[in-house]
């Protein structure tokens, strides 16, 4: 099989979920830690690759609409740096066939 | 206290365990209200592919009889997977009902029916925001939109339970408490699914995969695949520990392509379409990391609590018991018109009788010991094993006594010997912790 690129591979997979995508973020980084941060839990922990590290600024892009609401970035960040909270109410993914 | 209370008791989360807690209390008389934050219920949630027979009935008697499930689970192969095969093992009963392939969906609208039928007044769409405490006593819970108040509340909002730690009934959890799991969900047609895993077309029978390890880049990490039949789809998922995923800076979707290249996998999955992506945490927080269950006015149930048994792909059911024995005790409370942790603890007590923490305590070091033999389990002796395997059938034009003979001094001699007394240990303790189980 030929092996894709992990990043493409989850943009493959995401584009099967169905989101009510909220207008506003669920998730939060503290830049100020994050700027500290030298391992970058985030970036390649999340299923859903949501957090992308900006080369040239350092700071962390967050694509909260792909977020699958696992839990997972929140506790494997070292610095306790995500502020995680549920989509409103009705938003956020929904799985119909898991 | 002098509140205008709104309703008996608020259900929080409607899974499998909020659905039985208020169904319940419904069943018990009094007025129960079931929250739940997605549009449609089950649309938030996730899981490998089985709930069990036993622990439905106990909830909804015979109603079970009419549950939608696709398939009936009832052939189960543990398989240890190397580079380039396995070694296997599957028990097969086509007669047995004890476990059903259904997805969160149907299971939870299903469910949630029931509820409504007993009287349960479910409200989706709904996120709590906070409990309201008023004199050391949850009295009620908040949304963005409302307050409504309740003498008792029983949390069942999940494995991530913001609302357990709000209420300081547990610490923060730690990455090595968790497992990531990633799924898809894969589509093939119905009769292929049934030639392919030598099924009958009534559904009476299906299969459930387990797979250890064996992949050769992730030596140190204990992971487990899942592959379960349904109807016309493929639940193919993997799990691992997060502070292993996070340690190796590995992405948990990378081990699913990675088990869906393997050659035991491409021939069961061949020709399949992923329809759906899913990823949910699994707690590992067992009995030594229990979080207080009972608080004045409110219950912790299910997920929130860390009720599961990960070895045996457990957690549905200890979702629905717990949820029951919850409900249970909120009727009792009610009755006696006490709600102080005292009269709660009465759902302590029910769980200590039941096997849920009998089974928690039992476990409580068992997952930990097999971690800590990650390399063993996931690597060394996987690949032990396909030596042997390879003695055993290959016909070469040796001896077999002296090929023996060298796999024996080769396995010693790779495994250092503390190694080997370090696995030896693991397992007999996880062996002495099963025989002196409650
Ligand atoms: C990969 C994987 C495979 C599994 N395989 C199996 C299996 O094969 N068999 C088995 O029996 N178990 C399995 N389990 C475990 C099983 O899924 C769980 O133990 C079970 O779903 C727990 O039920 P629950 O009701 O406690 O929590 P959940 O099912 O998580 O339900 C919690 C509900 O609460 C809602 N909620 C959360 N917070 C709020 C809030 N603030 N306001 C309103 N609503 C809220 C959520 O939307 C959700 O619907 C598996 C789990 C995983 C992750
Ligand atoms: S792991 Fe945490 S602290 Fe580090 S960059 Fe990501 S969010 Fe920021
Ligand atoms: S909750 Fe899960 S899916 Fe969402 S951002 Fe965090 S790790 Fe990614």
């Amino acid at each position: 099989m030929e092996k894709k690129d992990n990043k493409k591979s989850i943009q493959d997979k995401l584009s099967t979920i169905k989101y009510n995508c909220a207008s506003e973020t669920h998730l939060k980084v503290d830049e100020k830690k994050c700027l500290k941060c030298s391992e970058k839990t985030c970036t390649f922990i999340c299923p859903a690759d949501v957090y992308e590290l900006e080369p040239e600024t350092g700071c962390i892009i967050v694509r909260y609409e792909n977020c699958l609401e696992c839990g997972a970035c929140k506790i494997a960040c070292p610095k306790k740096a995500i502020s995680w909270e549920y989509p409103q109410a009705g938003y956020g993914v929904i799985f119909k066939n898991s | 206290m002098d509140i205008n209370y709104n309703s008996d008791v608020i259900v929080i989360g409607a899974g499998p365990c909020g659905i039985a807690a208020a169904l319940e209390v419904a069943r018990g008389g009094k007025k129960v209200v079931l929250i739940e934050k997605g549009e449609h219920p089950g649309s938030k949630n996730m899981y490998g592919g089985a709930v069990y027979d036993s622990a439905l009935r106990e909830v909804f008697g015979n109603e079970v009889d009419y549950l939608p499930y696709e398939r009936i689970i009832n052939s189960y192969t543990w398989s240890f997977l190397n580079d380039t095969g396995s070694f296997d093992m599957t028990y097969k009963n086509s007669s047995s009902r004890h476990a059903y392939a259904i997805k969160r969906f149907n299971l939870e609208k299903w469910m949630v029916e029931i509820a409504k039928k007993n009287g349960v007044y479910y409200i989706p769409n709904t996120l709590v925001e906070d409990l309201i405490i008023k004199d050391g006593y949850v009295t009620g819970i908040k949304t963005s939109l409302e307050e409504y108040y309740a003498p008792v509340s029983i949390i069942a909002d999940g494995v991530n339970s913001l609302l357990a730690r709000k209420l300081n009934l547990r610490d923060d959890f730690k990455p090595y408490d968790m497992i990531l799991s990633a799924k898809e969900t894969i589509k093939l047609e119905k009769k292929v699914i049934e030639s392919r895993f030598n099924l009958s077309e009534d559904n009476s029978n299906g299969v459930c995969k387990m797979y250890f390890g064996g992949l050769k880049e992730y030596k140190n990490i204990f992971m487990m695949s899942f592959l379960y039949t349904f109807k016309d789809t493929i639940m193919l998922g993997v799990g691992a520990n997060l502070a292993d995923l996070s340690k190796n800076k590995l992405n948990i979707n990378k081990i699913i392509d990675e088990i869906k290249s393997h050659p035991d996998i491409i021939p069961l999955i061949e020709g399949g379409k992923t329809i759906e992506y899913s990823a949910h945490l699994i707690p590992e927080t067992g009995f030594n990391k229990m979080p207080e269950l009972v608080v004045p006015g409110a219950i912790l149930a299910g997920d929130a609590a860390g009720f599961i048994n990960s070895v045996h792909f457990e957690g549905t059911n200890y979702a629905l018991i717990s949820g029951k024995l919850a409900g249970e005790a909120a009727l009792c409370a009610l009755n006696n018109n006490d709600f102080s942790v005292n009269t709660l603890s009465v759902y302590k007590k029910k769980l200590s009788k039941s096997f849920i923490l009998k089974d928690l305590y039992t476990y409580r070091n068992i997952i930990h010991k097999l971690y800590s033999r990650s390399n063993s389990l996931s690597y060394y002796y996987p690949y032990k094993i396909k030596e042997f395997f390879e003695i055993v059938t290959s016909a070469n034009c040796y001896s077999k006594s002296s090929q023996f003979k060298k796999f024996l001094f080769n396995f010693i001699k790779d495994r250092s010997l503390s190694e080997l007394i370090k696995d030896i240990k693991a397992f007999s303790r996880c062996a002495f912790d099963m025989l002196s189980g409650k």
